[in-house]
């Protein structure tokens, strides 16, 4: 397929359609309000459902009745409207139910503004709803990765029977970049044997998240544990940028953050300095790993966020201490400049002369 | 020998957890007779609230998923859009339905979800322990309403029914009661007309039943049926509030009022 140039929020619509998702329940929310525009139009012609629901908390619990039929599903807001979908997100994980959700991430908290953010970061990796629970969480730096990370997530979403959040902030979501919708790989996917299609011939199915005796409950949360573990043997994801070349500060980003730190990387090299950079594309399951060995080459961490500092804690849980950790952050829609890195780079190595 | 009366083959075997008295009991075997006869129960998925009915899907043969509490018309939505070749119903009570689940009932039905909604009406929480509802009569003793409703801080009972027929989307609006043979017998009507709207594809129905709550109301159960007759049809009056056809000469009014 020939590349076009789309709109973030454009491209996500079209890779879910890509993906074989033919039902889509929201409610509209800027920044993010052209991926229900352009499912209501797209939709209908593929022989899909557009449903703008009354509230994100009916969407939530739409995307749920949607998912128990066995049907792909996707549903997309911004951070006011997924915390409002944590009601239905948090039943979902319980249930064991794979659906997608997409957060274009805008500044908080309350009402916020409607400008690029991160802020969302720990609502995203550690749940966001109640209960002992995780979303697999992808975070794409371009229009391009957003569209071949949807197209993952609606097959991780299946392998693990669990919901995966594609986050992306308003820049992802408002910036046009040219797009190919390519095929994922496709995954030896289990059979959907739990799915409610009316039970003719078969036993009644029932799917609940409620389990009012302890050790019961305590299999589920058990059972979940283990899923999480599985999905960080086998899907943790990262890329790598100017380490090859060796480097005294390591710079962790991801999403659009990252882009701009590559600038900076750009920039620095021209004058000689070697900076390398590691960027999370899961941030659940978080690269702890490889984020630990990539820190191990350098005399010091820098973490990039557009937010006061959220993933910056996965970073020290990966570092455990062993590198100093710097922090260059921006909240509320501000973003930072690859001169304001190149600057802070060049006062942390200005602490390694002295 | 001629068989008079069995076990519907949409109910389970299980033993249920309701109270003594309590006329949830009667309106399963409603809905699983209902689907029996109908031969939709291999087609037919329920939503369960949170409530006394919560654990519905236990005693119901059919396929059911759990809804939070008041959602369940946004889960069956869900459902009835991906497939809407399922039998589709939802099972709720009055705190579930018509308090904190009001917006989801409300524009269920004004989207016309081709879906069957069954509102038990008891004018009390049960499960929670006998809390004022959004159906709890005016000076009905509740534990959250220890000197009975007040109506200028409550404000008035619900009449779900009647507030969803104002709504100019086609639907089949019913109330109903259970305390009584004669009127179970119009009830089940009711539940087999419901089923069969969704099956011809024709409306969203609700038929909502005034059930009683001896426990939570402090009486026997014959006390209970007595209180239901003498208090709650005189508020919500019974009978087919809204049908399908009806809605449309409605609509016509207003278009050409506007």
């Amino acid at each position: 397929m020939a590349k076009k140039l789309m709109k973030g929020c454009e491209a996500i619509g079209e890779a879910a359609i890509q993906a074989g998702c033919r039902h889509f329940f929201g409610y509209p929310i800027t920044p993010q309000s052209e991926v229900p525009e352009y499912l209501s139009r797209r939709l209908p012609a593929v022989g899909g459902v557009f449903v703008q629901a009354e509230s994100e908390v009916a969407a939530s619990n739409m995307i749920l009745g949607a998912a128990a039929t066995g049907t792909r599903v996707l549903t997309t807001s911004s951070s006011p409207g997924i915390s409002l979908m944590s009601e239905g997100i948090s039943y979902i994980a319980g249930c064991e139910l794979p659906v997608v959700l997409v957060n274009i991430v805008r500044g908080g908290p309350g009402l916020g503004g409607i400008l690029p953010a991160q802020s969302d970061y720990n609502q995203a990796t550690r749940g966001g709803g109640h209960g002992d629970y995780h979303l697999l969480v992808l975070a794409p730096a371009s229009v391009q990765e957003a569209a071949d990370l949807i197209g993952l997530g609606f097959d991780l979403a299946d392998k693990y029977r669990n919901p995966v959040m594609v986050i992306g902030d308003g820049m992802i979501g408002q910036m046009m970049e040219p797009v190919e919708f390519r095929k994922s790989p496709v995954l030896d996917l289990p059979p959907k044997d739990w799915a409610l299609t009316g039970a003719r011939g078969r036993k009644a199915r029932i799917i609940t998240s409620l389990f009012l005796n302890g050790e019961e409950l305590e299999a589920l949360n058990l059972r979940l544990k283990a899923k999480y573990e599985r999905m960080a043997r086998e899907d943790v994801r990262f890329s790598t940028y100017n380490v090859e070349a060796g480097y005294d500060v390591l710079i962790v980003a991801y999403g659009t953050t990252a882009r701009i730190c590559q600038t900076a990387i750009d920039l620095l090299r021209e004058k000689g300095v070697s900076v390398g950079m590691i960027r999370p594309i899961t941030l659940y399951p978080y690269p702890y790993e490889a984020v630990a060995k990539a820190a191990e080459a350098a005399r010091a961490v820098l973490t990039v966020e557009m937010s006061m500092g959220q993933m910056i804690d996965d970073v020290k849980l990966s570092v455990l201490g062993k590198r100093p950790i710097h922090f260059h952050g921006h909240a509320g829609g501000v973003i930072p400049t690859p001169d304001e890195v190149v600057e802070r780079i060049h006062s942390i190595r200005a602490g390694f002369q002295s | 020998m001629q068989t008079l009366f069995e076990r519907p083959e949409s109910l389970q075997t299980t033993r249920t957890h309701y109270c003594p008295g309590c006329t949830h009991g009667i309106i399963h075997r409603l809905v699983a007779e209902a689907l029996d006869e109908l031969g939709v129960r291999e087609n037919a998925v329920g939503v369960s609230p949170v409530g006394c009915s919560v654990l519905a899907y236990y005693y119901f043969n059919c396929d059911f998923v759990e809804a939070a509490h008041g959602r369940a018309p946004a889960v069956a939505t869900g459902i009835k859009r991906t497939r809407p070749d399922l039998t589709v119903f939802t099972y709720q009570g009055d705190g579930d339905l018509a308090s904190i689940g009001m917006a989801e009932t409300v524009h269920a039905a004004n989207r016309g979800e081709k879906i069957m909604v069954i509102f038990v009406n008891n004018a009390i929480y049960g499960m929670t322990g006998g809390q004022m509802a959004p159906t709890t009569l005016p000076g009905q003793v509740a534990s959250t309403c220890p000197s009975g409703r007040d109506v200028n801080t409550a404000g008035w009972p619900i009449r779900v029914v009647e507030l969803l027929s104002s709504l100019v989307t086609p639907a089949y609006l019913a109330r109903v009661a259970v305390h009584r043979p004669q009127y179970v017998v119009e009830a089940k009507r009711a539940i087999v007309q419901a089923f069969r709207n969704q099956i011809e594809g024709r409306c969203y129905s609700m038929v909502e039943c005034l059930s009683i709550c001896p426990t939570n109301w402090g009486m026997t159960g014959r006390d209970s049926c007595d209180w239901l007759e003498k208090n709650m049809i005189p508020y919500y009056p019974l009978g087919v509030v809204k049908t399908p056809e009806g809605s449309s000469s409605r609509a016509r009014v207003a278009t050409q009022g506007a």
